[in-house]
């Protein structure tokens, strides 16, 4: 176990440094002088000269690359262009929304998409099973922005019931705040759960189909029992790998629904940092996506480690 | 006592009822032993699993299949899972697959116990690693999982789960048949041994002949769903009669290194059946008469379906 | 194997008439789509409009036509790049194996790290609104879906004895991945293009709503649900007519999607 953690956190240090070699080239690569975005169209080529000395973009590449790296291993996100100020500091206020925001919307997910993906295989073919089915195949065709639009539209006009936009902030206190992402955390959260209530009864399907969940009845054990203590654990590994998958999406999500819901979150930053061209947000934002992402999928193949015990094999 | 009389099975296929099994008839008492034996398809799989009620859905059951003077078939599904386990045990033919591969082999093991009586884990546990212990695999951690054992150690695995509970009966569906030859002995004696020690009656189900005449008093063969010779298995063995049995013996790898001969043909899809004698296409001795169905009747010691069985002299 | 026949037929003609009101809209729509009518504007459905008008006056009808347009041709050529580079990619990967295999799967790893549609956001932003950056953007991340999926059903037809039998033959990597392997694999890609194509849809109209996608004055799904959301107040239903067109889009294609797997592999078909 300890061989195949080594291993593991091994390959997840070299994705992520591959992943800040490419957001860095990648912007560099693209048009857009952050100097002259600040200065305006009537700067002088020498003021420019003088601001690009000043936010170290005249420096070689690679010495830009290694001092953005060097500064990120200890925690150091750099000075934003645009702000003056750390980047860590706008990070973590955005991260204190868009973070609880994710982590809603995932719960919501998974909360709804399991025991309705279950059930849906253990009545297989039945009139649940046809209704869930049917209902999670329009949710999964639902992008998520409209369904944003449509909930403000149904909860927060026709029905006074939720804010439509916007986000008071944790000081207004929790459930003030917790009140502003629940419409922005079911638009995210209803058409992953589609999608992740179709994989978990496909899983299930076949779990049932195995000698082992025979084996379990020719014990004894009733048909739940069997359902819920043999079938459902087997049936968990695709459903994680796809949890962890969807975090992304979701991440991405987050972006155009943080846009839908003016909440101010990292998708906002990123919006605003780009267009401002504020390189080093950019790329601290995209790493640091990037590098949540990395991590998810990390916790997402320990956790199938956990489950899964031919998986801890070193190797595996 | 465990009672079969005259099962039948039909499952739906392609919209309508077919018949995959019909008028299988046994008794099998509490130290005694049967075995069912026949090729792929001829029904006695199906014959377990309609003992143990885990016929897969859409399958129509008929007959009676009587468990000390109660009908198994007639029992609601509560009663029946108190049944599957504790009176009834079963081994199933995939020691790969039959081992749920998340859950150590203890656990496994235990599982019945903690089904059927008010244990706590830690007796469950302990009476499983007995268990572990009896079966031969003493040596092995209650720990381990499925996948760190061997085919042969996993179907000790299996039969230990299905005797947690003591069973009066236990159903062996094939159990060596993924095995290795040498381990198949061994598990074939460990099964032997086992009834013997427990009393408990064993239905014993293989394609092996071999098998059948080292295991168990009584012997069914089988064939396209319907029995065709039963009796003691000496008797059977001793003087066969139904054409079928005798392909089945010239079929088997003999151990004096006579060349096997192989039953040309295949068994008939349930679907299309013959009228009559369902083996009558891959007959040599077939005749008019074969075209309506044969009674079981008596020949010598044992029983037999066939208008022109072959009596040795 | 009836109800699944069933979401084949429903799959493609809803995919269909998306297609054919695309077409449609390039020759005719009901009023020219960019044609601003302010005494008429935010009216609601009526015989004249039968969706109604937006904040400009503009008719809804013709803009949901002409959004097709853009939508699919957007998410069409995305697809076409995507399944275009990446399936080269992992076929070639699946032929050579080694390290070529072990470095195709690790970038393709690397390039699913990044949330797709935030890069496209970032990407488009960067370089440029636009219908062109959009397709661009989305079809880069199509790259590593089509190599994966490739390279994977790939590599277990050359698994196969008819590959070996091919190899012996004297056949070289190309010519066993043109005759033998890509025939194998279609149903595969065909299958994941419908998928990609319903994702491509979704993407773009994501892009255009947050105003990196199609421009302005040219219609786009995206921006009328932007647009919409400013009157959502006054003139709801403006929100849910794009909408609307979007899920009926990416439903039609998903139904396609499923319906073609389970008549073109018939090893997927169970457990459904």
């Amino acid at each position: 176990m300890l061989g195949y953690l080594l291993r593991r956190l091994t390959i997840l240090l070299a994705t992520l440094l591959a992943a800040s070699l490419v957001v860095f080239v990648v912007l560099q690569a693209l048009p857009g002088d952050p100097a002259a975005l600040i200065l305006g169209t009537g700067a002088r080529e020498d003021t420019l000269a003088a601001l690009r000395h000043q936010l170290g973009l005249d420096a070689p590449l690679w010495w830009r690359y290694a001092t953005w790296i060097g500064g990120l291993s200890v925690g150091d996100l750099g000075t934003s262009f645009t702000y003056h100020v750390p980047v860590a500091e706008l990070v973590r206020q955005r991260v204190l929304v868009s973070l609880p925001l994710a982590a809603f919307a995932i719960a919501l997910s998974t909360l709804i998409a399991i025991p309705v993906g279950v059930a849906a295989a253990a009545r297989r073919g039945g009139a649940v099973d046809t209704g869930v089915m049917g209902v999670a195949q329009i949710g999964v065709a639902l992008p998520n922005f409209w369904l944003g639009l449509l909930l403000i539209l149904l909860f927060a006009i026709r029905l006074p019931w939720l804010p439509a936009s916007g986000f008071p902030g944790w000081d207004a206190g929790a459930w003030a705040g917790f009140r502003a992402l629940i419409l922005p955390a079911v638009a995210l959260a209803l058409p992953q759960a589609a999608i992740l209530a179709r994989v978990t009864r496909a899983a299930v399907i076949d779990t049932l189909g195995e000698d082992f969940v025979r084996t379990a009845r020719a014990k004894g054990l009733t048909r739940r029992a069997a359902l819920w203590r043999h079938a459902v654990p087997n049936a968990l590994i695709p459903v994680v790998t796809l949890i962890g998958l969807q975090f992304s999406f979701l991440l991405a999500g987050t972006v155009i629904i943080e846009n839908v819901f003016t909440l101010p979150g990292l998708g906002r930053l990123v919006f605003q940092a780009i267009a401002q061209r504020d390189l080093i947000v950019v790329q601290d934002l995209v790493v640091l996506l990037a590098g949540s992402v990395i991590i998810v999928n990390f916790i997402v193949d320990l956790v199938a480690a956990w489950i899964d015990p031919r998986l801890r094999r070193v190797g595996a | 006592m465990l009672e079969v009389k005259d099962l039948g099975v039909a499952l739906t296929m392609g919209g309508q009822s077919v018949p995959v099994l019909s008028g299988v008839s046994f008794v099998l008492d509490r130290g005694h032993s049967v075995g069912l034996v026949g090729e792929s398809g001829s029904g006695k799989s199906m014959t377990a699993l309609a003992i143990m009620g885990l016929l897969p859905p859409g399958a129509r059951v008929s007959g009676r299949i009587v468990l000390d003077g109660r009908d198994l078939l007639a029992l609601p599904e509560r009663e029946m899972c108190a049944v599957r386990g504790r009176r009834i045990g079963m081994v199933f033919q995939e020691p790969m697959t039959a081992l749920n591969p998340l859950q150590p082999i203890g656990a496994q093991v235990a599982e019945p116990l903690r089904v059927h009586f008010s244990v706590t884990r830690g007796q469950a546990n302990a009476r499983a690693k007995r268990l572990l212990e009896r079966v031969g695999l003493g040596k092995i951690s209650p720990h381990r999982y499925p996948h760190q054992l061997s085919g042969g150690q996993r179907q000790r695995v299996v039969i230990a789960a299905a005797l947690a509970c003591e069973p009066d009966f236990l159903v062996a569906d094939e159990p060596t048949t993924a095995l290795d030859v040498t381990v198949q002995a061994q598990i074939l004696a460990l099964l032997a041994e086992l009834a013997a020690e427990t009393g408990m009656g064993l239905l014993l189900i293989t394609h092996d002949l071999g098998v059948v005449s080292q295991t168990v008093a009584d012997v069914l063969v089988m064939y396209a769903g319907r029995v065709v010779e039963r009796g003691p298995t000496a008797g059977v063995f001793g003087a066969m009669a139904h054409p079928y049995t005798h392909a089945l013996f010239a079929a088997r790898p003999s151990e004096s290194g006579g060349r096997p001969v192989a039953i040309a043909g295949q068994v008939p899809d349930p679907l299309y059946r013959p009228p009559g004698c369902a083996f009558a296409p891959r007959c040599a001795r077939v005749r008019d008469v074969c075209a309506t169905m044969p009674p079981l009747i008596g020949v010598g010691a044992h029983a037999c379906a066939c208008f022109n069985p072959r009596i040795a002299a | 194997m009836r109800l699944r026949s069933r979401s084949l037929v429903v799959g493609a003609v809803i995919s269909a008439t998306m297609v054919s009101v695309a077409g449609v809209s390039l020759a005719w729509t009901p009023y020219p789509p960019t044609a601003i009518d302010i005494v008429h504007k935010l009216a609601a459905p009526s015989p004249t409009h039968p969706f109604g008008t937006d904040h400009l006056g503009r008719d809804v009808l013709s803009m949901i036509m002409a959004g097709a347009s853009s939508s699919l041709s957007v998410a069409l050529i995305a697809v076409v790049v995507g399944a275009g580079l990446g399936v080269p990619l992992g076929a070639f990967a699946a032929a050579r194996g080694g390290w070529i295999d072990d470095l195709t799967m690790r970038g393709c790893d690397l390039a699913f790290a990044f949330p797709a549609l935030l890069t496209a956001v970032m990407i488009t932003a960067l370089a440029g609104p636009g219908a062109g950056n959009a397709m661009l953007a989305i079809g880069i991340f199509n790259i590593p879906v089509f190599a994966r999926i490739t390279r994977s059903a790939a590599r277990q037809v050359w698994g196969r004895d008819f590959v070996l039998a091919a190899r012996t033959a004297g056949r070289g990597d190309i010519g066993i991945t043109v005759v033998h392997v890509l025939p194998n694999i279609a149903p595969v890609l065909v299958v994941q293009i419908t998928i990609q194509f319903a994702l491509a849809i979704v993407a773009d109209a994501g892009l255009s709503y947050v105003g990196l996608g199609t421009q302005p004055p040219f219609p786009s799904w995206g921006r009328m649900l932007n647009d919409a959301q400013t009157f959502i107040w006054r003139a709801p239903l403006l929100a849910v007519f794009p909408g609307v067109a979007i899920t009926l889009a990416v439903l039609g294609l998903n139904l396609l999607g499923d319906g073609l797997q389970d008549v073109l592999d018939p090893r997927l078909r169970r457990g459904r």
